[in-house]
């Protein structure tokens, strides 16, 4: 019996109500990016005309821009007509056919994470005969979430269900013009989540993507779109721990969230993407453009971020303050280990009055892994009485590693108050030392010291998430010390 | 009797300096020894040695610890043996809680040994019981290990450690240097009620008045790597007249 039928035996086993999703049309474009690719995907889709035009206005802008190169990361150039744009569904072919196939390394942080089996074949991307998703989960989710008036959905449903507040919404945090990689997911984008609080609604569960049908097929252009209206609260959650495989090599998602009067979203990420082999071959190149804007007064909004994964990271979680009173909050924790390279921060732009920014960010850099912080804080002459607080530290361990920090600090407002701390440490090994003339391993004191080091970030996420990315860095750090 | 710890002419140098240069020391259980000598003479550096500090070589001697070949053991398996050092300069640990960390060596020790890991509640008894020995303030219990700690805290913290962990030899480094005077007597008067039958101590010290408190059986002069001199505690009382001069000579 081979790994795949047994899996779907299981699944079977276990009462798995609802069908499989299957028979997706088979169709594939070449690859290469023209107004034509946008037109077939913006048709297959079923799009409004106004969505087509809005894509095709972000090709032909993408078309006057250059790849940007400010950032600290070296890779060879993307051929982006050598990309195809269509995210059809997978064939077969090129995939493994059995867990046997698959990198044993993969394997074994599966084993340590204790991902269940089923779960591992699709993660690592193995050719199993149905797809299968937590289909029965997300149905009665959703349920409860349609009593209170929430929208949560794929960004394609959003678009045919609700047009009018993705037509209104959409662009107006990130606008395609901002930079080339969001230029181009506006062109190509394929899918991704659409959420709607509606005023004075608190969602009452944590929405993580996880219960959204079909999530993994999302593709390498994902479009998040979060809107909180007044008074209303959300805390989401992005990505999962286990290490995913993608034969796409480049993503670049664009997320835009939006906080009216009084509301508040909190967002938070594990990214564990493929790092790729030792040397970083094969490994995902991330580069992503997140953005909030607290649109209303006393709105606020929480970036919470743990990077272990990709060969490379280009991301920025930032907040534009504009609501008076309004709060931005910026919590990360990166690792990099092996060849892992990322340039990764956050943008604070205090408008309003009385606005408030907290950033926390800790690098972790192991093996011959390389990290930038990059951060502006920008307080505008509007922004009377502003304050932020940066705290941005890193830890090596060894050193052929490497941490870097590029605060830009811009005030236009002379009554501004902004503290920045920065730190750069070597995992001690005296401190490993006293872990071990105590009697805790190697092992546990590194782990041990490195939660330590990560805590302000780690208890911002939500308990189980914590508890999971806790875990996540213990094995993505094993054996990086001596 | 086997004695509890046996080293016998130890030599041991750090990048390739010899620091130790022919060590001989036998503690029996139930003893206390405190060893005395000037600054950069290689006390220290003797601690650091019998708790395994990989930065430090051993060139030449051995080491038993109750007839066991110490040298062969990591230094965490020194320590689920039964070697306690408090540190003459203990380091921070931000972000962990002191009682976290404290409950992770308690079990990792009782793993090691074959017993049962204590629960929450077993654990708190445990070191609210112990507190009470070494007069701990309880706001340290839940501040990261010794982060931001006073100098004597700090050396209070590692004697609280010691009286949770119940080692069979605790070497304390200087556990005397920055405890104001009423903080000594406590300090004296917690490692006092740990002297037993079955334990031994090595005190590193520069101050007779540590061990007027805790008096000990033994009192050795280390001076350039070498003991110059072993004696009784009133040996303690002639180095604080008269100084290292005599002995220097004799090291040369
Ligand atoms: N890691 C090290 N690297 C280089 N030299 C070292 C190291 N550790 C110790 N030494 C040297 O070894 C010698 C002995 O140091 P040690 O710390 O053992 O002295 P000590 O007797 O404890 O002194 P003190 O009374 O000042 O604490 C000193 O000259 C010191 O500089
Ligand atoms: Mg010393």
């Amino acid at each position: 019996m081979s790994a795949s039928t047994k899996t779907i035996e299981e699944i079977t086993r276990r009462g798995y109500e609802h069908g499989f999703v299957t028979d997706i049309e088979q169709e594939t474009v070449p690859p290469g990016l023209n107004e034509d690719v946008i037109r077939f995907i913006s048709a297959k889709k079923e799009e409004p005309e106004w969505l087509l035009e809005w894509r095709l206005e972000a090709y032909r802008h993408w078309l006057t821009m250059k790849e940007p190169t400010w950032a600290a990361v070296h890779y060879p150039k993307i051929d982006f007509q050598a990309i195809s744009y269509y995210a059809a569904p997978k064939t077969d072919k090129n995939r493994p056919k059995s867990l046997d196939e698959v990198d044993p390394k993969l394997l074994e942080t599966y084993e340590k994470l204790g991902i269940p089996l089923h779960e591992r074949e699709v993660l690592a991307g193995v050719a199993v005969d149905a797809v299968f998703d937590s289909v029965s989960v997300a149905t009665s989710y959703k349920a409860k979430l349609a009593e209170k008036g929430i929208i949560f959905c794929s960004f394609s449903e959003a678009v045919r269900e609700h047009p009018e507040l993705v037509r209104k919404y959409l662009g107006t945090v990130v606008p395609y013009r901002d930079n080339f990689y969001a230029a181009l997911n506006s062109a190509v984008f394929s899918d991704g989540s659409f959420v709607y609080i509606p005023k004075g609604v608190r969602c009452p569960m944590e929405l993580s993507t996880y219960f959204r049908m079909n999530a993994r097929n999302t593709g390498q252009f994902e479009r998040t779109l979060i809107i909180c209206d007044e008074g209303g609260y959300v805390s989401y959650l992005e990505g999962c721990t286990a290490p995913q495989r993608d034969e796409n090599q480049l993503h670049a998602a664009v997320v835009e969230l939006i906080a009216h009067d009084n509301a508040e979203i909190k967002y938070s990420t594990v990214q564990n993407w493929y790092p790729g082999d030792e040397e970083g071959r094969g490994g995902i190149y991330n580069f992503v453009t997140k953005r909030g804007l607290c649109a209303g007064r006393k709105s606020k909004i929480s970036w919470t971020q743990v990077e272990t994964g990709s060969a490379i990271t280009w991301k920025y979680p930032s907040c534009i303050l504009r609501g008076d009173e309004s709060v931005g909050e910026f919590y990360s924790v990166a690792v990099t280990r092996d060849a892992q390279q990322a340039d990764t921060g956050t943008k604070m732009i205090h408008i309003g009055k009385n606005t408030r920014s907290t950033i926390v960010s800790k690098g972790i850099s192991a093996g011959r892994g390389q990290q930038t912080y990059r951060g502006l804080v920008r307080i505008l002459p509007t922004a009377d009485g502003a304050r932020n607080f940066s705290q941005c530290d890193s830890m090596l361990m060894g050193d052929k590693c490497g941490a870097h920090t590029v605060p830009y600090i811009d005030v236009q407002n002379p009554t501004a108050q902004i503290e920045h701390e920065a730190t750069t440490s070597k995992i001690g090994e005296e401190q490993i030392f006293y872990c071990k003339q105590r009697g805790i391993s190697e092992e546990d004191a590194v782990s041990l010291i490195v939660n330590g080091f990560c805590k302000d970030v780690f208890r911002t996420l939500p308990m189980e998430f914590a508890v999971e990315a806790q875990k996540l860095l213990e094995v993505t750090l094993e054996n990086s010390v001596g | 009797m086997t004695a509890l710890l046996e080293i016998k002419n130890l030599h041991a140098s750090v990048d390739g300096k010899e620091i130790l240069k022919g060590i001989d020391l036998t503690i029996q259980p139930g003893e206390v020894h405190a060893i005395m000598g000037p600054n950069g003479s290689g006390k220290s550096t003797l601690s650091k040695v019998l708790s395994g500090h990989e930065g430090y070589e051993v060139t030449e001697g051995e080491i038993l610890f109750r007839g066991k070949d110490l040298l062969a053991l990591s230094p965490e398996d020194r320590a689920r043996e039964g070697v306690f050092l408090g540190f003459q300069y203990p380091v921070e640990i931000p972000g962990v809680s002191n009682t976290y960390f404290l409950k992770a060596a308690v079990n990792a020790i009782r793993k090691y040994r074959g017993q049962p890991e204590l629960d929450a509640m077993e654990f708190l008894k445990l070191i609210k019981e112990r507190m009470k020995l070494v007069k701990m303030d309880e706001k340290l219990l839940n501040r990261p290990v010794n982060e931001g700690f006073s100098g004597g805290e700090k050396k209070r913290n590692e004697i609280f450690q010691m009286a949770v962990l119940e080692p069979t030899l605790a070497i304390l480094d200087e556990i005397d240097s920055g405890l104001d005077i009423d903080a000594l007597r406590i300090v004296a008067e917690g490692v006092n009620s740990l002297r037993a039958p079955d334990r031994g101590f090595l005190l590193i010290t520069h101050y007779q008045r540590l061990l007027e408190y805790i008096v000990p059986d033994y009192v050795h002069v280390l001076v350039r790597g070498k003991f110059v001199r072993s004696g009784g505690k009133e040996l303690a009382e002639e180095l604080e007249r008269s100084g290292y001069a005599l002995f220097e000579d004799a090291a040369a």
